[in-house]
């Protein structure tokens, strides 16, 4: 009887010779050049009504050079990291690392953004940029419901923001409705739009429900700007009244009770901005509780379960078009509080905030930061409004490096930059101590 | 009567240029299962090459109609592949047997990023252009309301019909379209049979850029006015077009191509041009609604 012989296992990433990746790297570039002639080396000049061909060869060779180089650095870091990662991976036990350091850094998140205010108090644009980040954030937070644990791609996402923002514009400026009593009513509204749309479209395949949700969000940016008697068509809906603090108006008036009066202080405007971020931060926090809370119950579990596999949840006799309906309702919901808010905070809206480029940011927003995941909704926010504040230069370049990001993500991670794709809650005993420490460690 | 035959001719025309690009939606879609998010996008790219082309045709002084034509289709064809199988290798094949969602998502970030690159290295404006191919016939005179029958048009549907015939043959009766067709219902076993995969899906990928060319090119000559902007709505459109024919089906991408072109052509001008799109939209819903897989198309049954 022999014993049979260890199985030995090679590597499989071995680095592959100079010769090949040069060979690789000029077809990228030949690629490149052929890409390149039509956009880059040539294009269209109006010159007085009669457009002229003009040329920029040496962009197109810097372009070209750059794509080579690119590639060539490129893959040789890529089979380097290949190559450490096939180390690596026989080395790591099979626990799942748990990364207590995020929970660590969300809360210290979390408290930089309560003092954020007083730390800045005479900074009104940092303030400012802080409160559309956490609109943003917000977004974020209900696009991930849809998207991140139900699985659901939604396209038109910015519709139900729409519909947010204009029910408290109407409701304000015709109806004199204040903005706390307009948050439920334009919430109910918006779920029940949600419901609306996904009704007879939730059965459908994701892609399909993809094009369909896109669909809708054109109609309703079509209609607002064509109805012009209900919304004010492209001129949008204009002197919105800002939210007051508990009934106590923001203004310098002298004749009635105002914030400043009230409290014996100096009339000044930044009161108004640091309380519109107070109340995006109470707004987006309640949202997260909310969102996490409901991960836990069985409504949330039985989303990521259909996100998982719906023809196994189909199987058990779970009700899929009920489960994804409610993931719609509630994300939309939370999109429409949102919308109020943003309403509320520019006292001006016009279908021009409402386009697919908008929606498509937030659907960045939620891809970047990993699908389900609430802390990287944070960083991808603060990350996407950030960019384009640094520079103006930057700023046209803004939706270019959006598309080639979202590429890039989905093939290096397709679970973003904090992937969280295990289920919340899992069968099975749960991790004894020790190994959950050994992986928090690695 | 004279305008509704001016409107039939019109959206039959406007609903070839869908059905074109449907084509293109249809054959990807049938290959690996996924809406080809930046297949309008393409079009956009041919047409704004299509324009680079005509107007260095005129700078060198080439006149003559049919070879300008065709140079412009033949340069456009080219880099449009190019460009068609670019975004195969770089956005899709890396997601191959990835998740529904992943390839999608890539696949919007594709679409915005070559928006954005036209709009950036081609300008924001509208680039016009002199029409290539001016005139047409003057049908009847009736209540002093011509109708029009512009070469153009006669063109564009011409030509949309011989790519139908010469796409339905290369589909159902060439070797490449049994690689196709086999790749379309298990990519496994094909591979198993020794057919190259990858290769059927990039050369799927390229025959659709090539059709959304010669979209672009039509669409070029006949409106004589393109930016970086017009894919978007084409896009959705002729996806509309391919999902009422039934996705997979290319007779069904023209016929619903057809009907998407009629619909927007008469909504918007006997109900209202504002809400044109609104029509198409709407179409798209019930049609998902009620019957799902399209006019011509199979039902599709999951696989576990």
């Amino acid at each position: 009887m022999t014993t049979p012989a260890p199985i030995q296992f090679t590597p499989t990433h071995q680095m592959p010779a100079m010769l090949a990746r040069a060979k690789d790297a000029v077809g990228v570039a030949l690629v490149s050049l052929l890409l390149g002639i039509p956009m880059i080396g040539l294009h269209t000049v109006d010159q007085g009504g009669v457009l002229a061909v003009m040329t920029r060869w040496p962009w197109l060779l810097a372009f070209v050079v750059a794509m080579f180089v690119g590639r060539f650095v490129m893959q040789f870091a890529l089979d380097h990291v290949k190559l450490n990662k096939a180390k690596r991976e026989r080395k790591r036990p099979e626990v799942a690392a748990r990364r207590p350091w995020l929970t660590w850094l969300g809360r210290a998140l979390l408290g930089f953004a309560v003092v954020l205010p007083i730390a800045f108090s005479g900074n009104r644009y940092v303030v400012d940029t802080a409160t559309t980040v956490l609109i943003y954030v917000m977004l974020g937070w209900g696009l991930n419901v849809v998207v991140g644990l139900a699985g659901l791609l939604d396209l038109g996402y910015v519709a139900f923001y729409a519909v947010g923002a204009y029910t408290y514009g109407l409701l304000s400026t015709h109806f004199g409705w204040g903005f706390w009593e307009t948050l439920p009513v334009a919430g109910a509204l918006t779920a029940s739009f949600g419901i609306l749309l996904g009704w007879p479209t939730l059965r459908l395949r994701g892609d399909y429900l993809a094009i369909v949700t896109l669909g809708f969000g054109e109609i309703i940016r079509l209609i607002l700007v064509n109805w012009t008697d209900f919304s004010g068509g492209p001129n949008g809906v204009t002197s919105i009244p800002r939210p007051t603090f508990f009934g106590l108006p923001f203004s310098p008036s002298t004749d009635e009770t105002t914030f400043s009066s009230f409290f014996h202080l100096d009339y000044s405007a930044d009161h108004r901005v640091i309380f519109l971020y107070y109340v995006i931060l109470a707004l987006a926090l309640l949202t997260n509780l909310f969102v996490s809370r409901l991960r836990k119950l069985p409504v949330g579990i039985a989303w990521e379960a259909v996100r998982e596999d719906e023809v196994a949840c189909k199987a058990l006799g779970m009700n899929v078009t009920n489960i994804k309906l409610s993931a719609f309702a509630i994300g939309a919901m939370l999109g429409g509080f949102a919308g109020v808010f943003f309403a509320a905070r520019q006292g001006f809206i016009s279908p021009e905030s409402f386009v697919f480029s908008e929606s498509a940011t937030i659907l960045a927003i939620v891809v970047l930061g990993g699908m389900g995941s609430q802390l990287g909704v944070v960083f991808a926010s603060v990350l996407l409004v950030l960019l384009p504040e640094l520079g103006r230069d930057f700023s046209e370049y803004r939706m270019l490096l959006f598309g080639a990001a979202m590429i890039l993500i989905m093939v290096w991670r397709p679970g973003g930059l904090i992937a969280h794709r295990e289920p919340t809650v899992k069968l099975g005993r749960a991790p004894s101590p020790v190994p959950a420490n050994q992986g928090a460690q690695a | 009567m004279g305008q509704l035959i001016q409107q039939l001719i019109n959206g039959l025309t406007l609903g070839a240029v869908y059905g074109l690009i449907a084509l293109g939606y249809t054959m990807v879609y049938g290959i690996i299962g996924m809406i080809n998010f930046a297949h309008g996008d393409i079009y956009m790219v041919s047409a704004i090459i299509a324009v680079t082309v005509l107007t260095l045709l005129g700078s060198l002084g080439i006149a003559a109609i049919p070879l300008s034509l065709l140079i412009t289709l033949a340069v456009a064809i080219f880099f449009t592949a190019v460009y068609g199988w670019a975004v195969e290798r770089v956005a899709y094949r890396p997601l191959r047997g990835s998740t529904r969602l992943a390839p999608l998502i890539s696949a919007i970030g594709m679409s915005i990023f070559l928006q954005n690159m036209v709009q950036l290295t081609q300008g924001a404006r509208v680039k016009p252009i002199a029409a290539l191919l001016p005139g047409g016939f003057e049908l009847f005179t009736q209540n002093g309301f011509t109708v029009h029958l512009a070469y153009t048009q006669i063109l564009i549907v011409i030509t949309t019909v011989l790519l139908l015939c010469v796409f339905s043959y290369l589909i159902t009766r060439t070797s490449f379209g049994r690689q196709q067709r086999a790749c379309e219902q298990d990519r496994t076993m094909t591979s198993l049979l020794g057919i190259n995969v990858d290769r059927t899906i990039s050369l799927t990928f390229v025959l659709g850029a090539a059709l959304a060319a010669v979209a672009g090119v039509m669409v070029t000559v006949y409106y004589g006015v393109v930016d970086f902007s017009i894919g978007f709505v084409a896009g959705i459109k002729a996806f509309t077009a391919a999902v009422l024919g039934g996705v997979g089906s290319l007779p069904g991408a023209v016929l619903g191509g057809l009907i998407i072109g009629l619909i927007e052509s008469f909504w918007g001008a006997y109900l209202s041009p504002a809400y044109s799109d609104l029509g198409t939209f709407g179409i798209l819903i019930l049609v998902l609604m009620f019957r799902p897989s399209g006019l011509l198309g199979r039902p599709e049954v999951e696989k576990v």
